[in-house]
């Protein structure tokens, strides 16, 4: 049986959650066996996860997970496991999935592979899952050879894929410790899509010459409904918040449309940006490293280009 | 205070990564390594701050090879007090967490720090695992935190936001940027480290549950396709028509 983690912020699925119920159900498929999805704590609507495949959804209600913690979590999801014969138990590669894929691994015995995107192979009855490495400069082939095994699905790896219909809902009577870890306070900035799970990025690096010049920068995300990033010498000088700050030392990202502004393309800047599914590069040197990791290019002064570019979207958008 | 700082040991962040002909190894000719940046920039800075202004230790831990002793030897530069390397080859996250538990859960850490994650394999895992056998709770992806006493207070980096928690020792970190600024190690630190405690230490007996068998290299752009500056129309027609982005 194949045990999906669908994690729920303040209650709500985001896509991570349908994400990994699809990989669940694939999976599921190619070993002849069942997923089913567990919820943690109040969550609205969790009889959805059947669309995406899961044949049972089950909920744990207890106060003690109110609040996110790795230990209260994971005990309780490794008794889930252990409950319902689990062979498989797969998460998002998330903040929080992050935090407990290891913590599973230690308590269940079990190999973990973080940051899958693709499939277990199973022929010969192995189990064999690619994740990216070295920052994505490249790919790894992982086996797992424990009974059970661990997965965290990458974002934006597979597409979501609606095949079955709304379950009902089962309690599962399962413990969970209290925490030892005590939330102060959440602060979330309202109204925008996090990095991590932007299907469109905008971003920019010095060849903006300073923070106020990120106007442009700003309208042309607006316009396609995107999240700003930038290279990490803009994010060093302040111009824009460290969150922004995408790179082999900042955030990792794999949008599907990464747009890159006045970016060099430096080898580190690459390695966190360079698994977005398609790059277009806005540089007015013709012999920026970024053209080469480029799909699309423009040899351009951004300053004039930017603009027309987000007239061109808003006349797009608006036909 | 009492602190670990883990520690691991990657390629230099410039280097063009290749694997050997068959695809089962890294191929480490001309490579320079580096200790991970967030091992070191955030995790061991944070660490002897710490103890610089309350008094204590910072030990650091790496499971490794005697080639690893050089990275170690850059942590004491920087300013723990003495090191520990458990001698074994590092091929799984969980052997890794499972060694260093196995030193650590004797010795009465207040905190255990390690990187967010490790800019090789990329698997943010080590620092849980260390949790879980430990039975501590665990604040992965902090970008800063403080101690009184024995209270800590932190901010985790979450999706489009941060978390501030209070936590009492003893607890496990992993460390984000922002929790500290880079150190260059000076010439007195450097020469300090040379005389400081080095303990090398046999690994427990452990399996290696998931490991890598292959490597491939991301298949490389055809090509990058310019478009006019003066017609942003044509880029939008081929994001939307060809490239079925927008
Ligand atoms: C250990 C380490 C880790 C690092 N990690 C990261 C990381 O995670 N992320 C990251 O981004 N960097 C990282 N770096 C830094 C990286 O090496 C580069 O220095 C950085 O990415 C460069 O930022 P940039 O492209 O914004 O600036 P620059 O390299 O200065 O490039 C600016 C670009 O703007 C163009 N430009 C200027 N004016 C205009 C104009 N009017 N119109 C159009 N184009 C214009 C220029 O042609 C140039 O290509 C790291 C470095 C080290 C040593």
């Amino acid at each position: 049986m194949i045990l999906v983690f669908a994690e729920a912020t303040s209650g709500h699925f985001k896509k991570a959650a349908f994400e990994a119920v699809t990989y669940g159900i694939q999976t599921a498929n190619l070993l002849g066996s069942q997923c089913v999805a567990l919820t943690l704590g109040k969550v609205e609507n969790a009889g959805q996860l059947g669309v995406y495949g899961a044949s049972k959804v089950y909920n744990v209600a207890n106060e003690h997970l109110a609040n996110f913690d790795s230990q209260v979590y994971a005990a309780v999801i490794a008794q889930a496991a252990e409950k319902l014969g689990a062979t498989v138990v797969v998460l998002s590669h998330t903040s929080t999935g992050k935090s407990l894929l290891g913590r599973l691994a230690a308590r269940l015995k079990a190999g973990s592979v973080a940051g899958v995107k693709s499939l277990p192979d199973v022929s010969g009855g192995g189990f064999k899952v690619n994740k990216g490495v070295y920052s994505g400069k490249a790919i790894a082939t992982y086996e797992i050879s424990s009974p059970i095994k661990l997965v965290s699905l990458a974002g934006n790896e597979i597409p979501l894929q609606s095949t079955g219909n709304e379950v009902a809902v089962e309690s599962l009577d399962v413990t969970a410790p209290s925490s030892r870890v005590k939330v102060l306070d959440v602060k979330r900035e309202e109204g925008i899509v996090p990095l991590p799970e932007a299907v469109t990025v905008v971003s920019a690096g010095r060849g903006m010459k300073g923070p106020e010049n990120w106007g442009i920068v700003e309208d042309l995300a607006k316009a396609l409904g995107a999240t700003t990033a930038c290279s990490r010498p803009v994010a060093d000088a302040d111009w824009r918040p460290h969150h922004e700050h995408v790179g082999q030392t900042g955030v990792a990202i794999r949008p599907n449309l990464y747009i890159a502004i006045g970016i060099s393309g430096a080898i580190q800047h690459l390695a966190g940006v360079n698994q977005s599914k398609v790059i277009v590069v806005i540089n007015k040197d013709p012999e920026a490293p970024f053209f080469k990791a480029a799909d699309y290019g423009v040899v351009g002064d951004l300053f004039e280009v930017v603009p027309k570019l987000t007239e061109a979207v808003k006349k797009f958008k608006a036909s | 205070m009492k602190i670990l700082v883990c520690i691991s040991k990657t390629p230099d962040t410039t280097s063009k990564i290749s694997f050997t002909a068959d695809g089962a190894k890294f191929n480490d000719a001309g490579i320079s390594f580096i200790m991970n940046p967030y091992d070191e920039w955030y995790a061991l800075v944070r660490a002897c701050e710490l103890v610089e202004k309350n008094g204590g230790t910072v030990t650091l831990i790496n499971v490794g090879g005697a080639d690893n002793d050089q990275t170690i030897r850059k942590g004491l530069a920087i300013g723990a007090t003495d090191a520990v390397r458990i001698d074994a080859e590092p091929k799984s996250a969980l052997f890794i967490a499972k060694q260093i538990a196995e030193y650590a859960k004797s010795q009465n850490y207040d905190i255990v720090f390690c990187g967010k994650e490790s800019i090789d394999y990329n698997g943010s895992e080590v620092g849980a695992m260390v949790a879980e056998y430990l039975d501590q709770p665990f604040v992965s992806y902090a970008s800063k935190l403080d101690i009184n006493g024995n209270t800590a207070t932190l901010e985790r980096d979450i999706e489009g936001g941060v978390e501030i928690l209070e936590v009492q020792t003893p607890f496990v970190v992993s460390a984000a940027k922002g929790m500290a600024e880079q150190r260059i190690p000076n010439m007195m630190g450097i020469m300090k480290a040379k005389s400081k405690p080095f303990q090398v230490v046999a690994p427990v007996e452990f399996p290696d549950l998931a490991v890598p068998v292959k490597f491939t290299l991301p298949k490389e752009k055809t090509g990058v396709k310019l478009v006019s500056p003066d017609d942003m129309d044509e880029l939008v027609r081929l994001l939307h028509e060809e490239a079925k982005v927008i």
